[in-house]
């Protein structure tokens, strides 16, 4: 069995005989005796570290590893760089609890401020929270910053991440609120739809951009419509994309989120990941989350802090803007650390190589016979083509060691990063030719 | 120490990418960024030394001891970390085609098994991603419940004012009215209280078992039973299983639903607040109305992220139970009892517990006859801890004790370590009847010393701003 109890059986002994008892049992004299556990429970014995290595090893060993992934929704394969793999893993870091103590906690409190700071940069909003779960949960918590006492319902969408959407309806489920969705035209949002929907009741509304089929949105459009209707805009965006392209403040957005993976994770099964998310100054005091702030010490030095505590549930309890107390400081600390690491020149280089790949993959895949655009529209990284017999196509990837394109509603949907090479590109298209000959 | 913008110089960079192998294109003209993004520019050396000064700056439960109550922030094993690093892990996209991802499905269908049998539940999702996250999920499946029987009159969550806060807010953002219930003398659920509340309009209790004051309580039956009586619901905090784990479990106390925090009880590391994983665990008729991802599993269920939830952290918190196993659970959840009552009674004498009995994992001092004498608070206690480098204990809470400091040592301290920390603990009580001023400064040779919150609050400065 394994163990990290580091007393010896003869200190164990002594430190209950310090406590005035014999055995351990006494500890739990509260413990009714018929729910005290007589029968050890039902999971295999402990093992020794080298056997839970392999046994672990060999799970891990189950799942297959793409060479190469042409697959995103949500989930994008980007080349970390090594530093940023590496210095989340020491000790000091990773091992710290929420950075209460301050004068303990300068290191995360730091990092959370500079986190902050170049999420307001990437997004052109002033104050950016030092972060949620992820890019689904901070759309769910944006849409709950809008809502007042007469404007109760939130618009999303219909040409966003399915998983956001879902989360967004939960969110709004909890509180007894109507979300409704804007229908989806050409992979886009569909502009007279939503005009037609904004009515007097209505909060928010939530856009994607890239839209989830990767689709460029007419953002600066959708903010003015939305605020002439006196609703509030949240736009998602995502991070690697606003090294190059229009800022949200800029599209007239109130509230930036977004799925933060893009920024140094790699794709886990989905997590951890985390969630951005920014707004104006005006809104500052509705945020949900840890915000750090800058200060002075005792000495008159500079210190940083958790600050307006105010809005926060150990505060108001139920009346708190959120139940959230935590945030992901380490995904936090390395998305601070990729972008530190790349730079604006080089967040700018992978986001303008994403499009690149993506436009290539696109234009050759639609060189093919058979094989069309789905959406026609401006895009990112992402597109839907159709084809025939896209089963076939995938599984022949597969045998090639290439993560096609996810199946969607009549077609596949593709991603291309900076990570893939031409030539990796190159041998997906002749698979997919291949079979389509 | 200077911010990473301070060391920023036009035009430094790390070498990372290619140049671009295939023809580049234009975003078109309306949608492009006027002002590029004001980001550090870097070298590596910089930023490998920024990083490693901020590092320094940090003090983990690796780096030394850290009673943090309620927090459980036991040694995070290397191990945990090696496993969940693993490619066969990372590089696995979660919409990646089902036959390809048998291993991380393993991985959670194994877990999902053994914390069913730890906690005596049906069933579990790992999607929320903290303990807060999970109680969300854990009081939406009470609502479901009701709702899908049509019961819409039930619209109050009890809770105990010992509580973590995050339990009435969950209430609130669940659309529930929260009904606090005052705590008897003992800290424990009051039968009369909760009686006089209970009604046809009682969607659930939320209650942490043992308690906020370190408390089991003896009448956790009566409780559930009183609840299940009024058609309410019964919901676990798992805030404290680390204390009960292998010894008895929530299932058999007569809990519906519960959540638990991997990064407290199951070793995983907090990342300085960040990620966490709070899986939730219900009874068979609950199961129902557990999470989906829409994309993983389609839809028709609730959602509370995206995707599977953070399912590296699950790696860590399986090969910390695997590691530990049947006897290990126990092992671990006795000692840490045991670790908590030794330190309660080393340090007794000078700060006295806030109830003088056996505890569970953690125990609360009350510092409020020290502070009369001395005129020494509990914050300047701990305060002045940091200058050992030792991480304080929770300060003032819970709230129904006045001076409040809450600690717990976790059952991966030594007898060595503990009997250090009540010697600190001891030469501060005299400390504070001999020198009360030096304490009113502390920390003295900490980082930084007392910041201004007050300061931060009024006159908010969030990001760095160019001069």
């Amino acid at each position: 069995m394994g163990s990290y109890v580091p007393s010896t059986e003869a200190e164990r002994r002594e430190m209950l005989k310090a406590i005035g008892l014999t055995d351990y049992r006494e500890l739990y004299r509260d413990v009714p005796e018929k729910m005290y556990l007589d029968e050890p429970l039902n999971i295999p014995e402990g093992m020794s570290e080298l056997e839970v290595s392999n046994a672990i090893s060999a799970m891990a060993a189950k799942n297959k590893v793409f060479k190469t992934v042409l697959r995103g929704a949500g989930a994008y394969d980007h080349y970390i760089p090594s530093i940023v793999k590496y210095i989340p893993t020491k000790e000091e870091f990773l091992t710290a609890y929420t950075p209460y103590q301050a004068e303990m906690s300068q290191g995360v409190l730091q990092s959370i401020f500079e986190y902050q700071t170049m999420i307001c940069e990437l997004t052109g909003m002033d104050v950016s929270n030092a972060s949620v779960y992820d890019g689904a949960t901070a759309a769910g918590e944006a849409a709950a910053m809008c809502r007042d006492r007469k404007r109760r319902v939130t618009l999303v969408s219909g040409a966003s991440h399915p998983d956001t959407i879902n989360t967004v309806r939960t969110y709004c489920y909890g509180t007894g609120d109507e979300m409704r969705i804007v229908p989806m035209k050409d992979g886009k949002t569909d502009m007279a739809a939503l005009r037609e929907m904004l009515t007097e009741d209505v909060a928010s509304v939530y856009i994607q951009q890239p839209s989830f089929f990767g689709q460029l949105e007419d953002a600066t459009a959708i903010g003015e419509m939305v605020h002439a209707a006196g609703a509030m805009y949240i736009m998602g965006c995502n991070p690697i994309a606003l090294a190059i392209m229009k800022t949200p403040k800029d599209c007239g957005a109130d509230i930036a989120v977004g799925e933060g993976q893009p920024l140094g994770m790699p794709l886990s099964y989905g997590g951890p990941y985390l969630g951005f998310m920014a707004t104006l100054t005006k809104h500052m005091r509705k945020l949900p989350g840890r915000i750090v702030g800058q200060t002075t010490d005792s000495k008159g030095d500079t210190a940083y802090v958790l600050s307006l505590q105010a809005r926060e549930q150990h505060i108001r309890r139920e009346k708190a803007s959120s139940n959230i107390c935590s945030n992901q400081a380490l995904c936090a600390f390395t998305a601070g650390l990729y972008m530190a690491t790349m730079g604006p020149d080089g967040m700018a280089e992978a986001a303008n190589q994403c499009m690149a790949k993506a436009h290539y993959l696109a234009a050759k895949l639609c060189e093919i016979p058979g094989v069309i655009l789905k959406y026609k529209g401006d895009f990112f990284h992402e597109f839907v083509t159709e084809m025939p017999r896209q089963d076939e196509v995938l599984k022949a990837l597969e045998d090639a060691d290439i993560l096609g394109g996810l199946p969607v509603e009549g077609g596949i949907m593709w991603c291309a990063t900076e990570k893939v090479t031409k030539a990796q590109l190159d041998k997906a298209i002749e698979v997919v030719k291949e079979v389509l000959a | 120490m200077k911010l990473i913008f301070e060391k920023s110089a036009s035009g430094r960079k790390c070498s990372i990418l290619p140049k671009c192998d295939v023809e580049t294109v234009e975003l078109p003209k309306e949608l492009r960024r006027e002002v590029k993004p004001a980001l550090p520019e870097m070298s590596e050396t910089d930023i490998s030394r920024h990083y490693t000064e901020l590092n320094h700056r940090v003090h983990g439960v690796n780096c030394g001891f850290y009673p943090l109550g309620s927090c459980t922030m036991k040694y995070n094993p290397r191990i945990d970390e090696e496993m969940a690093a693993l490619p066969g892990f990372t590089a696995i996209h979660p919409l990646a085609p089902k036959h390809t991802t048998e291993g991380c499905r393993e991985v959670l269908d194994t877990i999902r098994k053994y914390l069913c049998e730890v906690t005596g539940m049906a069933d579990m999702t790992f999607q929320p991603s903290a303990g807060a996250h999970g109680e969300f999920t854990g009081v939406l499946l009470i609502k479901q419940y009701h709702d899908s029987r049509g019961d819409t009159k039930r619209k109050k969550i009890i809770v105990p004012d010992s509580a973590h806060g995050t339990n009435p807010a969950t209430a609130a953002m669940c659309g529930y009215d929260v009904v606090n219930i005052a705590s008897a003398p003992n800290g424990c659920v009051d039968l009369e209280a909760l009686k006089a509340v209970l009604g046809d309009d009682t969607a659930g209790l939320m209650l942490t078992n043992p308690n906020t004051v370190g408390i089991f309580d003896e009448n956790i039956l009566e409780i559930t039973r009183l609840v299940h009586e009024a058609g309410g619901l019964c919901y676990y905090d798992g805030a404290n299983l680390n204390a009960v784990m292998g010894v008895v479990r929530p299932g058999d106390m007569g809990f519906d639903c519960i959540h638990m925090n991997l990064h407290k009880t199951f070793a995983t590391p907090h990342g300085g607040g960040g990620p966490g994983a709070g899986a939730v665990g219900c009874k068979d008729f609950l199961a129902k109305f557990l999470p989906h991802s829409a994309m993983m599993e389609g839809e028709g269920h609730i959602q509370v992220r995206g995707f599977a939830g953070n399912f590296l952290v699950v790696v860590k918190a399986l090969t910390y139970i695997m590691t530990l196993g049947r006897e290990g659970i126990p092992e671990a959840a006795k000692n840490a009892v045991l670790n908590a009552n030794y330190l309660m009674r080393r340090i007794q004498g000078t700060f006295e517990p806030a109830f003088d009995r056996i505890c569970m994992h953690e125990f609360v001092l009350d510092l409020s006859g020290f502070k009369k004498e001395t005129g020494v608070t509990a914050l300047d206690v701990a305060k002045s801890l940091i200058d050992y480098g030792m991480h304080p204990p929770t300060m003032y809470f819970p709230m129904i004790v006045h001076e409040a400091l809450m600690l717990e040592p976790t059952e991966t301290e030594s007898k060595d370590t503990l009997d250090w920390a009540a010697e600190v603990y001891r030469k501060l009580y005299e400390l504070g009847h001999t020198d009360p001023e030096y304490m009113h400064g502390a920390p003295h040779n900490a980082q930084i010393g007392r910041p201004d919150e007050v300061k931060a609050a009024r006159n908010p400065i969030v990001r760095y701003t160019r001069a």
